[in-house]
């Protein structure tokens, strides 16, 4: 005002924008609002430009309402990292635990440590799983490295290595004994899952993960056969916790 | 380590949003958030003085977010988003209300990466112009450039859904979001 000299500045289309946006000053915000108001065209593209801010904003307002993970719990993820145990590679020795059940031998089930610190998820424990019943459940000198008669030894130990209780459920009335246990090498796991999976690799079977502990339960079997055993055993270790 | 969550934590919310508003898969973005959050950890006391802490974990949580989104796409997971025709991606309009979340997350999608990003920070996250440029590490009129074009896709995108029955000629239907 008053500074008839000066040239107006054109309103560029980074203008609408910063309209839009509010990132305007208010002598410009007061320039470009002047100039929309004389043309319906530009009005109206404003108009379209406000409407798909508000609605990508309320789109995604919902996820910062959530309550946040305690996985992404900053002070927990910070004593993680200055614990010596986590410094380490994915690769640790978890202790995990491989519990054989039989008929026979031919039913495996295993539940393990779990961490927290990485992800490997439900699809490698099963894998693993895989691996393990395919090199010990066909080892028929040693199986287990604590058989099933000494079933309180071998509960404490792997509780021990494990750093929590370790529940063993008992499944004589699906018509399996205990045979043994044994601690195999593992991977982290992470998520809780809500459903059981169906194991991929050569053998029937499934895996979840409850309470930072994955579980699998591997056979020879079908896989729609092992699953009432499954669901046995996780609700016994529900009742359990 | 106390400034650290003093300055960091009130970010996680937003931080997880704009992981999930990428990659639409929330797990998959919680696991960047957490990849994220590690690192900013971990490089704390390396970062420079002139790095404004918000800005430097975006800035790390979209890198993650760009290289996992490569993998995906390498494996075969995403569409070539560049390939596709706009008009076959729209949704169909559905009702009088118009757009809906799920439409808006569909169309949000057709976007590049790169502009995606950019409607993004400056659309939700209220990042300014210049914020958005730091945080992607690229300048500022490749911001506005992304932003326009990406708007504009976007727009076209939507509209794509708007030429139904339920579409009047005078009103955009966009506006009967307020």
């Amino acid at each position: 005002m008053g500074n008839d000299t000066r040239p107006p500045r054109p309103i560029l289309e980074e203008d609408l924008h910063a309209f839009v946006d509010s990132l305007l000053e208010p002598e410009r915000r007061r320039e470009v609002q002047d100039y929309i108001d004389h043309r319906p065209e530009v009005a109206e593209l404003v108009s379209r430009l406000s409407a798909q801010r508000q609605a990508l904003r309320a789109a995604f307002s919902d996820i910062v309402n959530e309550p946040v993970p305690s996985r992404l719990n900053l002070q927990r993820l910070i004593e993680e990292r200055s614990a010596p145990l986590e410094r380490g590679p994915v690769w640790r020795i978890a202790a995990a635990i491989v519990l054989t059940l039989g008929l026979g031998g031919t039913g495996g089930w295993m539940a393990r440590g779990a961490s927290e610190k990485t992800s490997a998820g439900i699809a490698s424990l099963s894998l693993e799983a895989n691996t393990n019943y395919a090199v010990y459940a066909s080892d028929t000198v040693r199986p287990v490295e604590i058989d099933g008669a000494h079933k309180a030894e071998l509960v404490r130990w792997v509780s021990k290595r494990l750093k929590r209780p370790v529940p063993v459920p008992d499944l004589e009335r699906s018509g399996f004994h205990l045979i043994g246990g044994r601690l195999v090498a593992t991977m982290a796991i992470q998520h809780n899952t809500l459903t059981m999976q169906r194991n991929n690799g050569p053998f029937g079977g499934y895996s979840w993960a409850d309470d930072g502990l994955g579980y699998s339960v591997v056979g020879n079997d079908d896989a729609a056969d092992l699953h009432p055993l499954a669901d046995e055993v996780r609700r016994q270790v529900r009742m359990s916790l | 380590m106390k400034d650290l969550i003093k300055q960091i934590d009130p970010l996680i919310p937003a931080l997880r949003r704009y992981a999930r508003a990428l990659l639409r898969d929330a797990d998959l973005a919680d696991d960047l958030v957490q990849d994220c959050l590690e690192r900013v950890i971990g490089q704390w006391s390396q970062r420079r003085e002139s790095d404004k802490p918000r800005q430097w974990a975006f800035a790390i949580l979209h890198n993650l977010a760009i290289d996992s989104m490569r993998r995906r796409e390498r494996q075969g997971v995403h569409l070539a988003i560049d390939d596709v025709d706009e008009n076959e991606m729209a949704v169909p309009g559905r009702q009088e209300d118009g757009l809906r979340h799920e439409d808006l997350l569909r169309a949000l999608e057709v976007l590049p990466p790169d502009q995606r990003s950019v409607v993004l920070l400056v659309s939700v996250e209220d990042m300014t112009y210049a914020q958005a440029a730091k945080t992607l590490g690229i300048p500022l009129g490749t911001v506005m450039s992304r932003l326009s074009r990406g708007r504009e896709r976007l727009q076209k995108v939507l509209d794509g859904e708007l030429t139904t029955p339920v579409r009047t000629a005078m009103a955009p239907t966009l506006r009967r979001l307020k």
